[in-house]
């Protein structure tokens, strides 16, 4: 059971997010940490793999600057190899570039019985990347999966769904979208994080995966405008003394909803 | 040329058209003088409902015997398109229906797509759209460029409904060409959760809680006071994936979109991704211990307090009248 994870590499969410003046794109050019929400799909694989009693764990990843800072997080937590595709040609891309060029890194990798990514990232959450993927490998995917198991050739997913969820099932090789809180991500040991350090990563341009045009010159759509939201007024705040709730009341009775 | 021919991807909920769908039909219709809904599955329960918000013409794809709808429904516009009736626009609701299909179609039509919208305008032979970010304290305006058809997904709650008062559409049937190796994922049972009480995204009330609350059984408190105030319980997306309350609670980016008389947010500390889900309130309460906390900057009534401390007096209080 081989899985390959995609991960993406993105600005700390602590410090506020910023858009680049010059392109009105947001900033990634500062120190990049792993998603927090793609460390669900490196756990999830983990499990898969070591249930299915053999195989292995790779993550594909595209980033700027050679930034590898987010994948050696996977790595440490037990992922064996990866794929970073980082290419200033790529800067400016839309999804569908993203998705082709991720979608290429999974075959140079090779051998995938399924191939994991986040639903959405942190950052730009677009949300489409994982079924552009599917469509340009000509896979089957189930997005939004909170659970994952493999029967034989065949995935067993329950699917999030407004109502509640589904239960799914696939043929492999798929690709799978899951949500943040699937599974509980391992904090990679101290042995993980020193032995991180020596698993190879190998760093690929676009052309190196035969994808062109990239980037600005790719994409298909053009930021005309940059504008602040009206500022919703900030009200009354007060201190709780014990009696704040007859505020609450009163500002319901205000409203007539009580 | 300009912006013409839209199209909107139509779901059915309980027999009728999803308000998602009665809300992009009427903006299609500000939009381009024909407008059609392309239907994932049977029309003709939702035929009627369609023609009244201003679809003139339906396509629809016949049952789709449990297949995802992803690589099914696009792969059936494919056909409609490659056929001859090549739409300017199409409009997809922000969910897991809507964002499966148009990735899926994007890379069918090798066409770029923009999420997370809220607004569109005709732009001569383009369309812009605006998505807010930084949770929603800054719209960015997007044009497409190259060819259309040009793709784009819009959240919930981004336009009020208005029927036009049309009669019923023709019904086209799109059926779904062979999958090939992309189909496959099939629904094999479907689980719902009951809820009692208003539905979260059409209460007038919503109370909603968060990490401040501390532990899973203190959601209790939530419900209490939703029940008290006939409204609906809501959560943020920290308790929802701490496992404490489904993920239907989830109100934010991810979750759902409400936009409620009144928003009472207990424990919540209002990052970006919640604050999305829930500006648009009319009035909003909160209640959290930090009074640093930034649901403050847009609470309308703010009390820097124990949610431990206050919501039991509040529920006793209401109950009491």
């Amino acid at each position: 059971m081989n899985v390959i994870v995609c991960v993406k590499q993105i600005p700390d969410p602590a410090s506020p997010g910023e858009l680049d003046p010059s392109s009105n794109t947001l900033k990634r050019d500062g120190k990049l940490i792993l998603d927090e929400s793609d460390g669900y799909g490196v756990e999830m694989a983990l499990q898969l793999v070591d249930t299915a009693g053999g195989g292995e764990v790779s993550i594909i990843s595209m980033a700027p600057n050679g930034e590898v800072s987010g994948m050696r997080t996977a790595l440490a937590m037990g992922a064996v190899k990866g794929v970073l595709v980082s290419d200033p040609e790529l800067a400016g891309s839309d999804a569908l570039t993203t998705a082709k060029v991720l979608a290429a890194a999974v075959k140079k990798i090779g051998d995938a019985d399924l191939v994991l990514a986040g639903t959405e990232s942190s950052d730009g959450y677009t949300g489409t990347v994982p079924e552009q993927m599917a469509e340009v490998l000509g896979l089957p995917s189930v997005t939004f999966a909170k659970t994952v198991t493999i029967d034989g050739e065949t995935l067993k997913v329950e699917r999030q769904t407004e109502a509640g969820y589904d239960e799914v099932t696939c043929p492999l090789p798929a690709v799978v979208s899951v949500t943040a809180g699937v599974v509980e991500p391992r904090y990679p040991s101290f042995k993980g994080i020193m032995a991180a350090k020596s698993k190879p990563v190998d760093t690929v341009t676009a052309a190196d995966l035969g994808i062109t045009p990239v980037g600005w010159a790719g994409a298909r759509q053009e930021i005309v405008d940059v504008a602040q939201a009206p500022e919703r007024e900030a009200g009354e705040i007060i201190e709780d003394d014990g009696e704040t709730f007859t505020k609450i009341v009163q500002y319901l009775d205000g409203l007539k909803v009580i | 040329m300009g912006i013409d021919n839209i199209w909107v991807f139509a779901q059915e909920t309980d027999g009728a058209p999803s308000s998602g769908t009665i809300e992009l039909l009427t903006k299609a219709r500000a939009l381009g003088s024909t407008v059609t809904a392309f239907v994932a599955g049977d029309a003709s329960a939702i035929a009627g409902g369609l023609g009244e918000y201003g679809a003139s013409k339906a396509y629809a794809t016949g049952d789709l015997a449990g297949a995802l709808p992803g690589a099914a429904v696009a792969s059936a516009m494919k056909a409609v398109i490659d056929g001859g009736d090549s739409p300017d626009v199409i409009l997809f609701p922000q969910n897991y229906e809507g964002r499966d299909v148009v990735s899926r179609l994007s890379v069918k039509l090798d066409r770029t797509v923009l999420t997370n919208n809220v607004d569109i305008a005709a732009d001569g032979d383009s369309v812009k759209v605006t998505t807010p970010i930084f949770g929603g304290n800054t719209l960015v305006s997007t044009t497409f460029t190259g060819e259309g058809p040009y793709l784009a997904t819009f959240r919930p709650k981004s336009f009020v409904p208005e029927a036009s008062g049309g009669g019923a559409p023709e019904v086209v049937a799109a059926p779904v060409p062979d999958l090939g190796s992309t189909g496959g994922a099939t629904v094999t049972a479907v689980h719902v959760e009951e809820t009692s009480g208003p539905k979260l995204d059409e209460a007038d009330i919503v109370v909603a809680g968060g990490r401040g609350l501390g532990e899973a059984e203190k959601f209790d408190m939530i419900e209490s006071l939703a029940k008290a105030l006939k409204g609906a319980p809501g959560a943020s997306r920290a308790i929802v994936d701490a496992g404490w309350v489904p993920y239907s609670y989830q109100v934010g980016q991810t979750g759902k979109v409400v936009k409620p008389k009144v928003y009472i947010a207990a424990g919540i500390s209002g990052a970006t991704q919640h604050m999305v889900g829930m500006k648009g309130s009319k009035n909003i309460i909160a209640i959290n211990k930090d009074k640093e906390a930034p649901i403050f900057g847009v609470a309308d009534l703010g009390i820097v307090g124990d949610v431990h401390k206050v919501l039991p007096k509040l529920i006793e209080a209401l109950q009491n009248r």
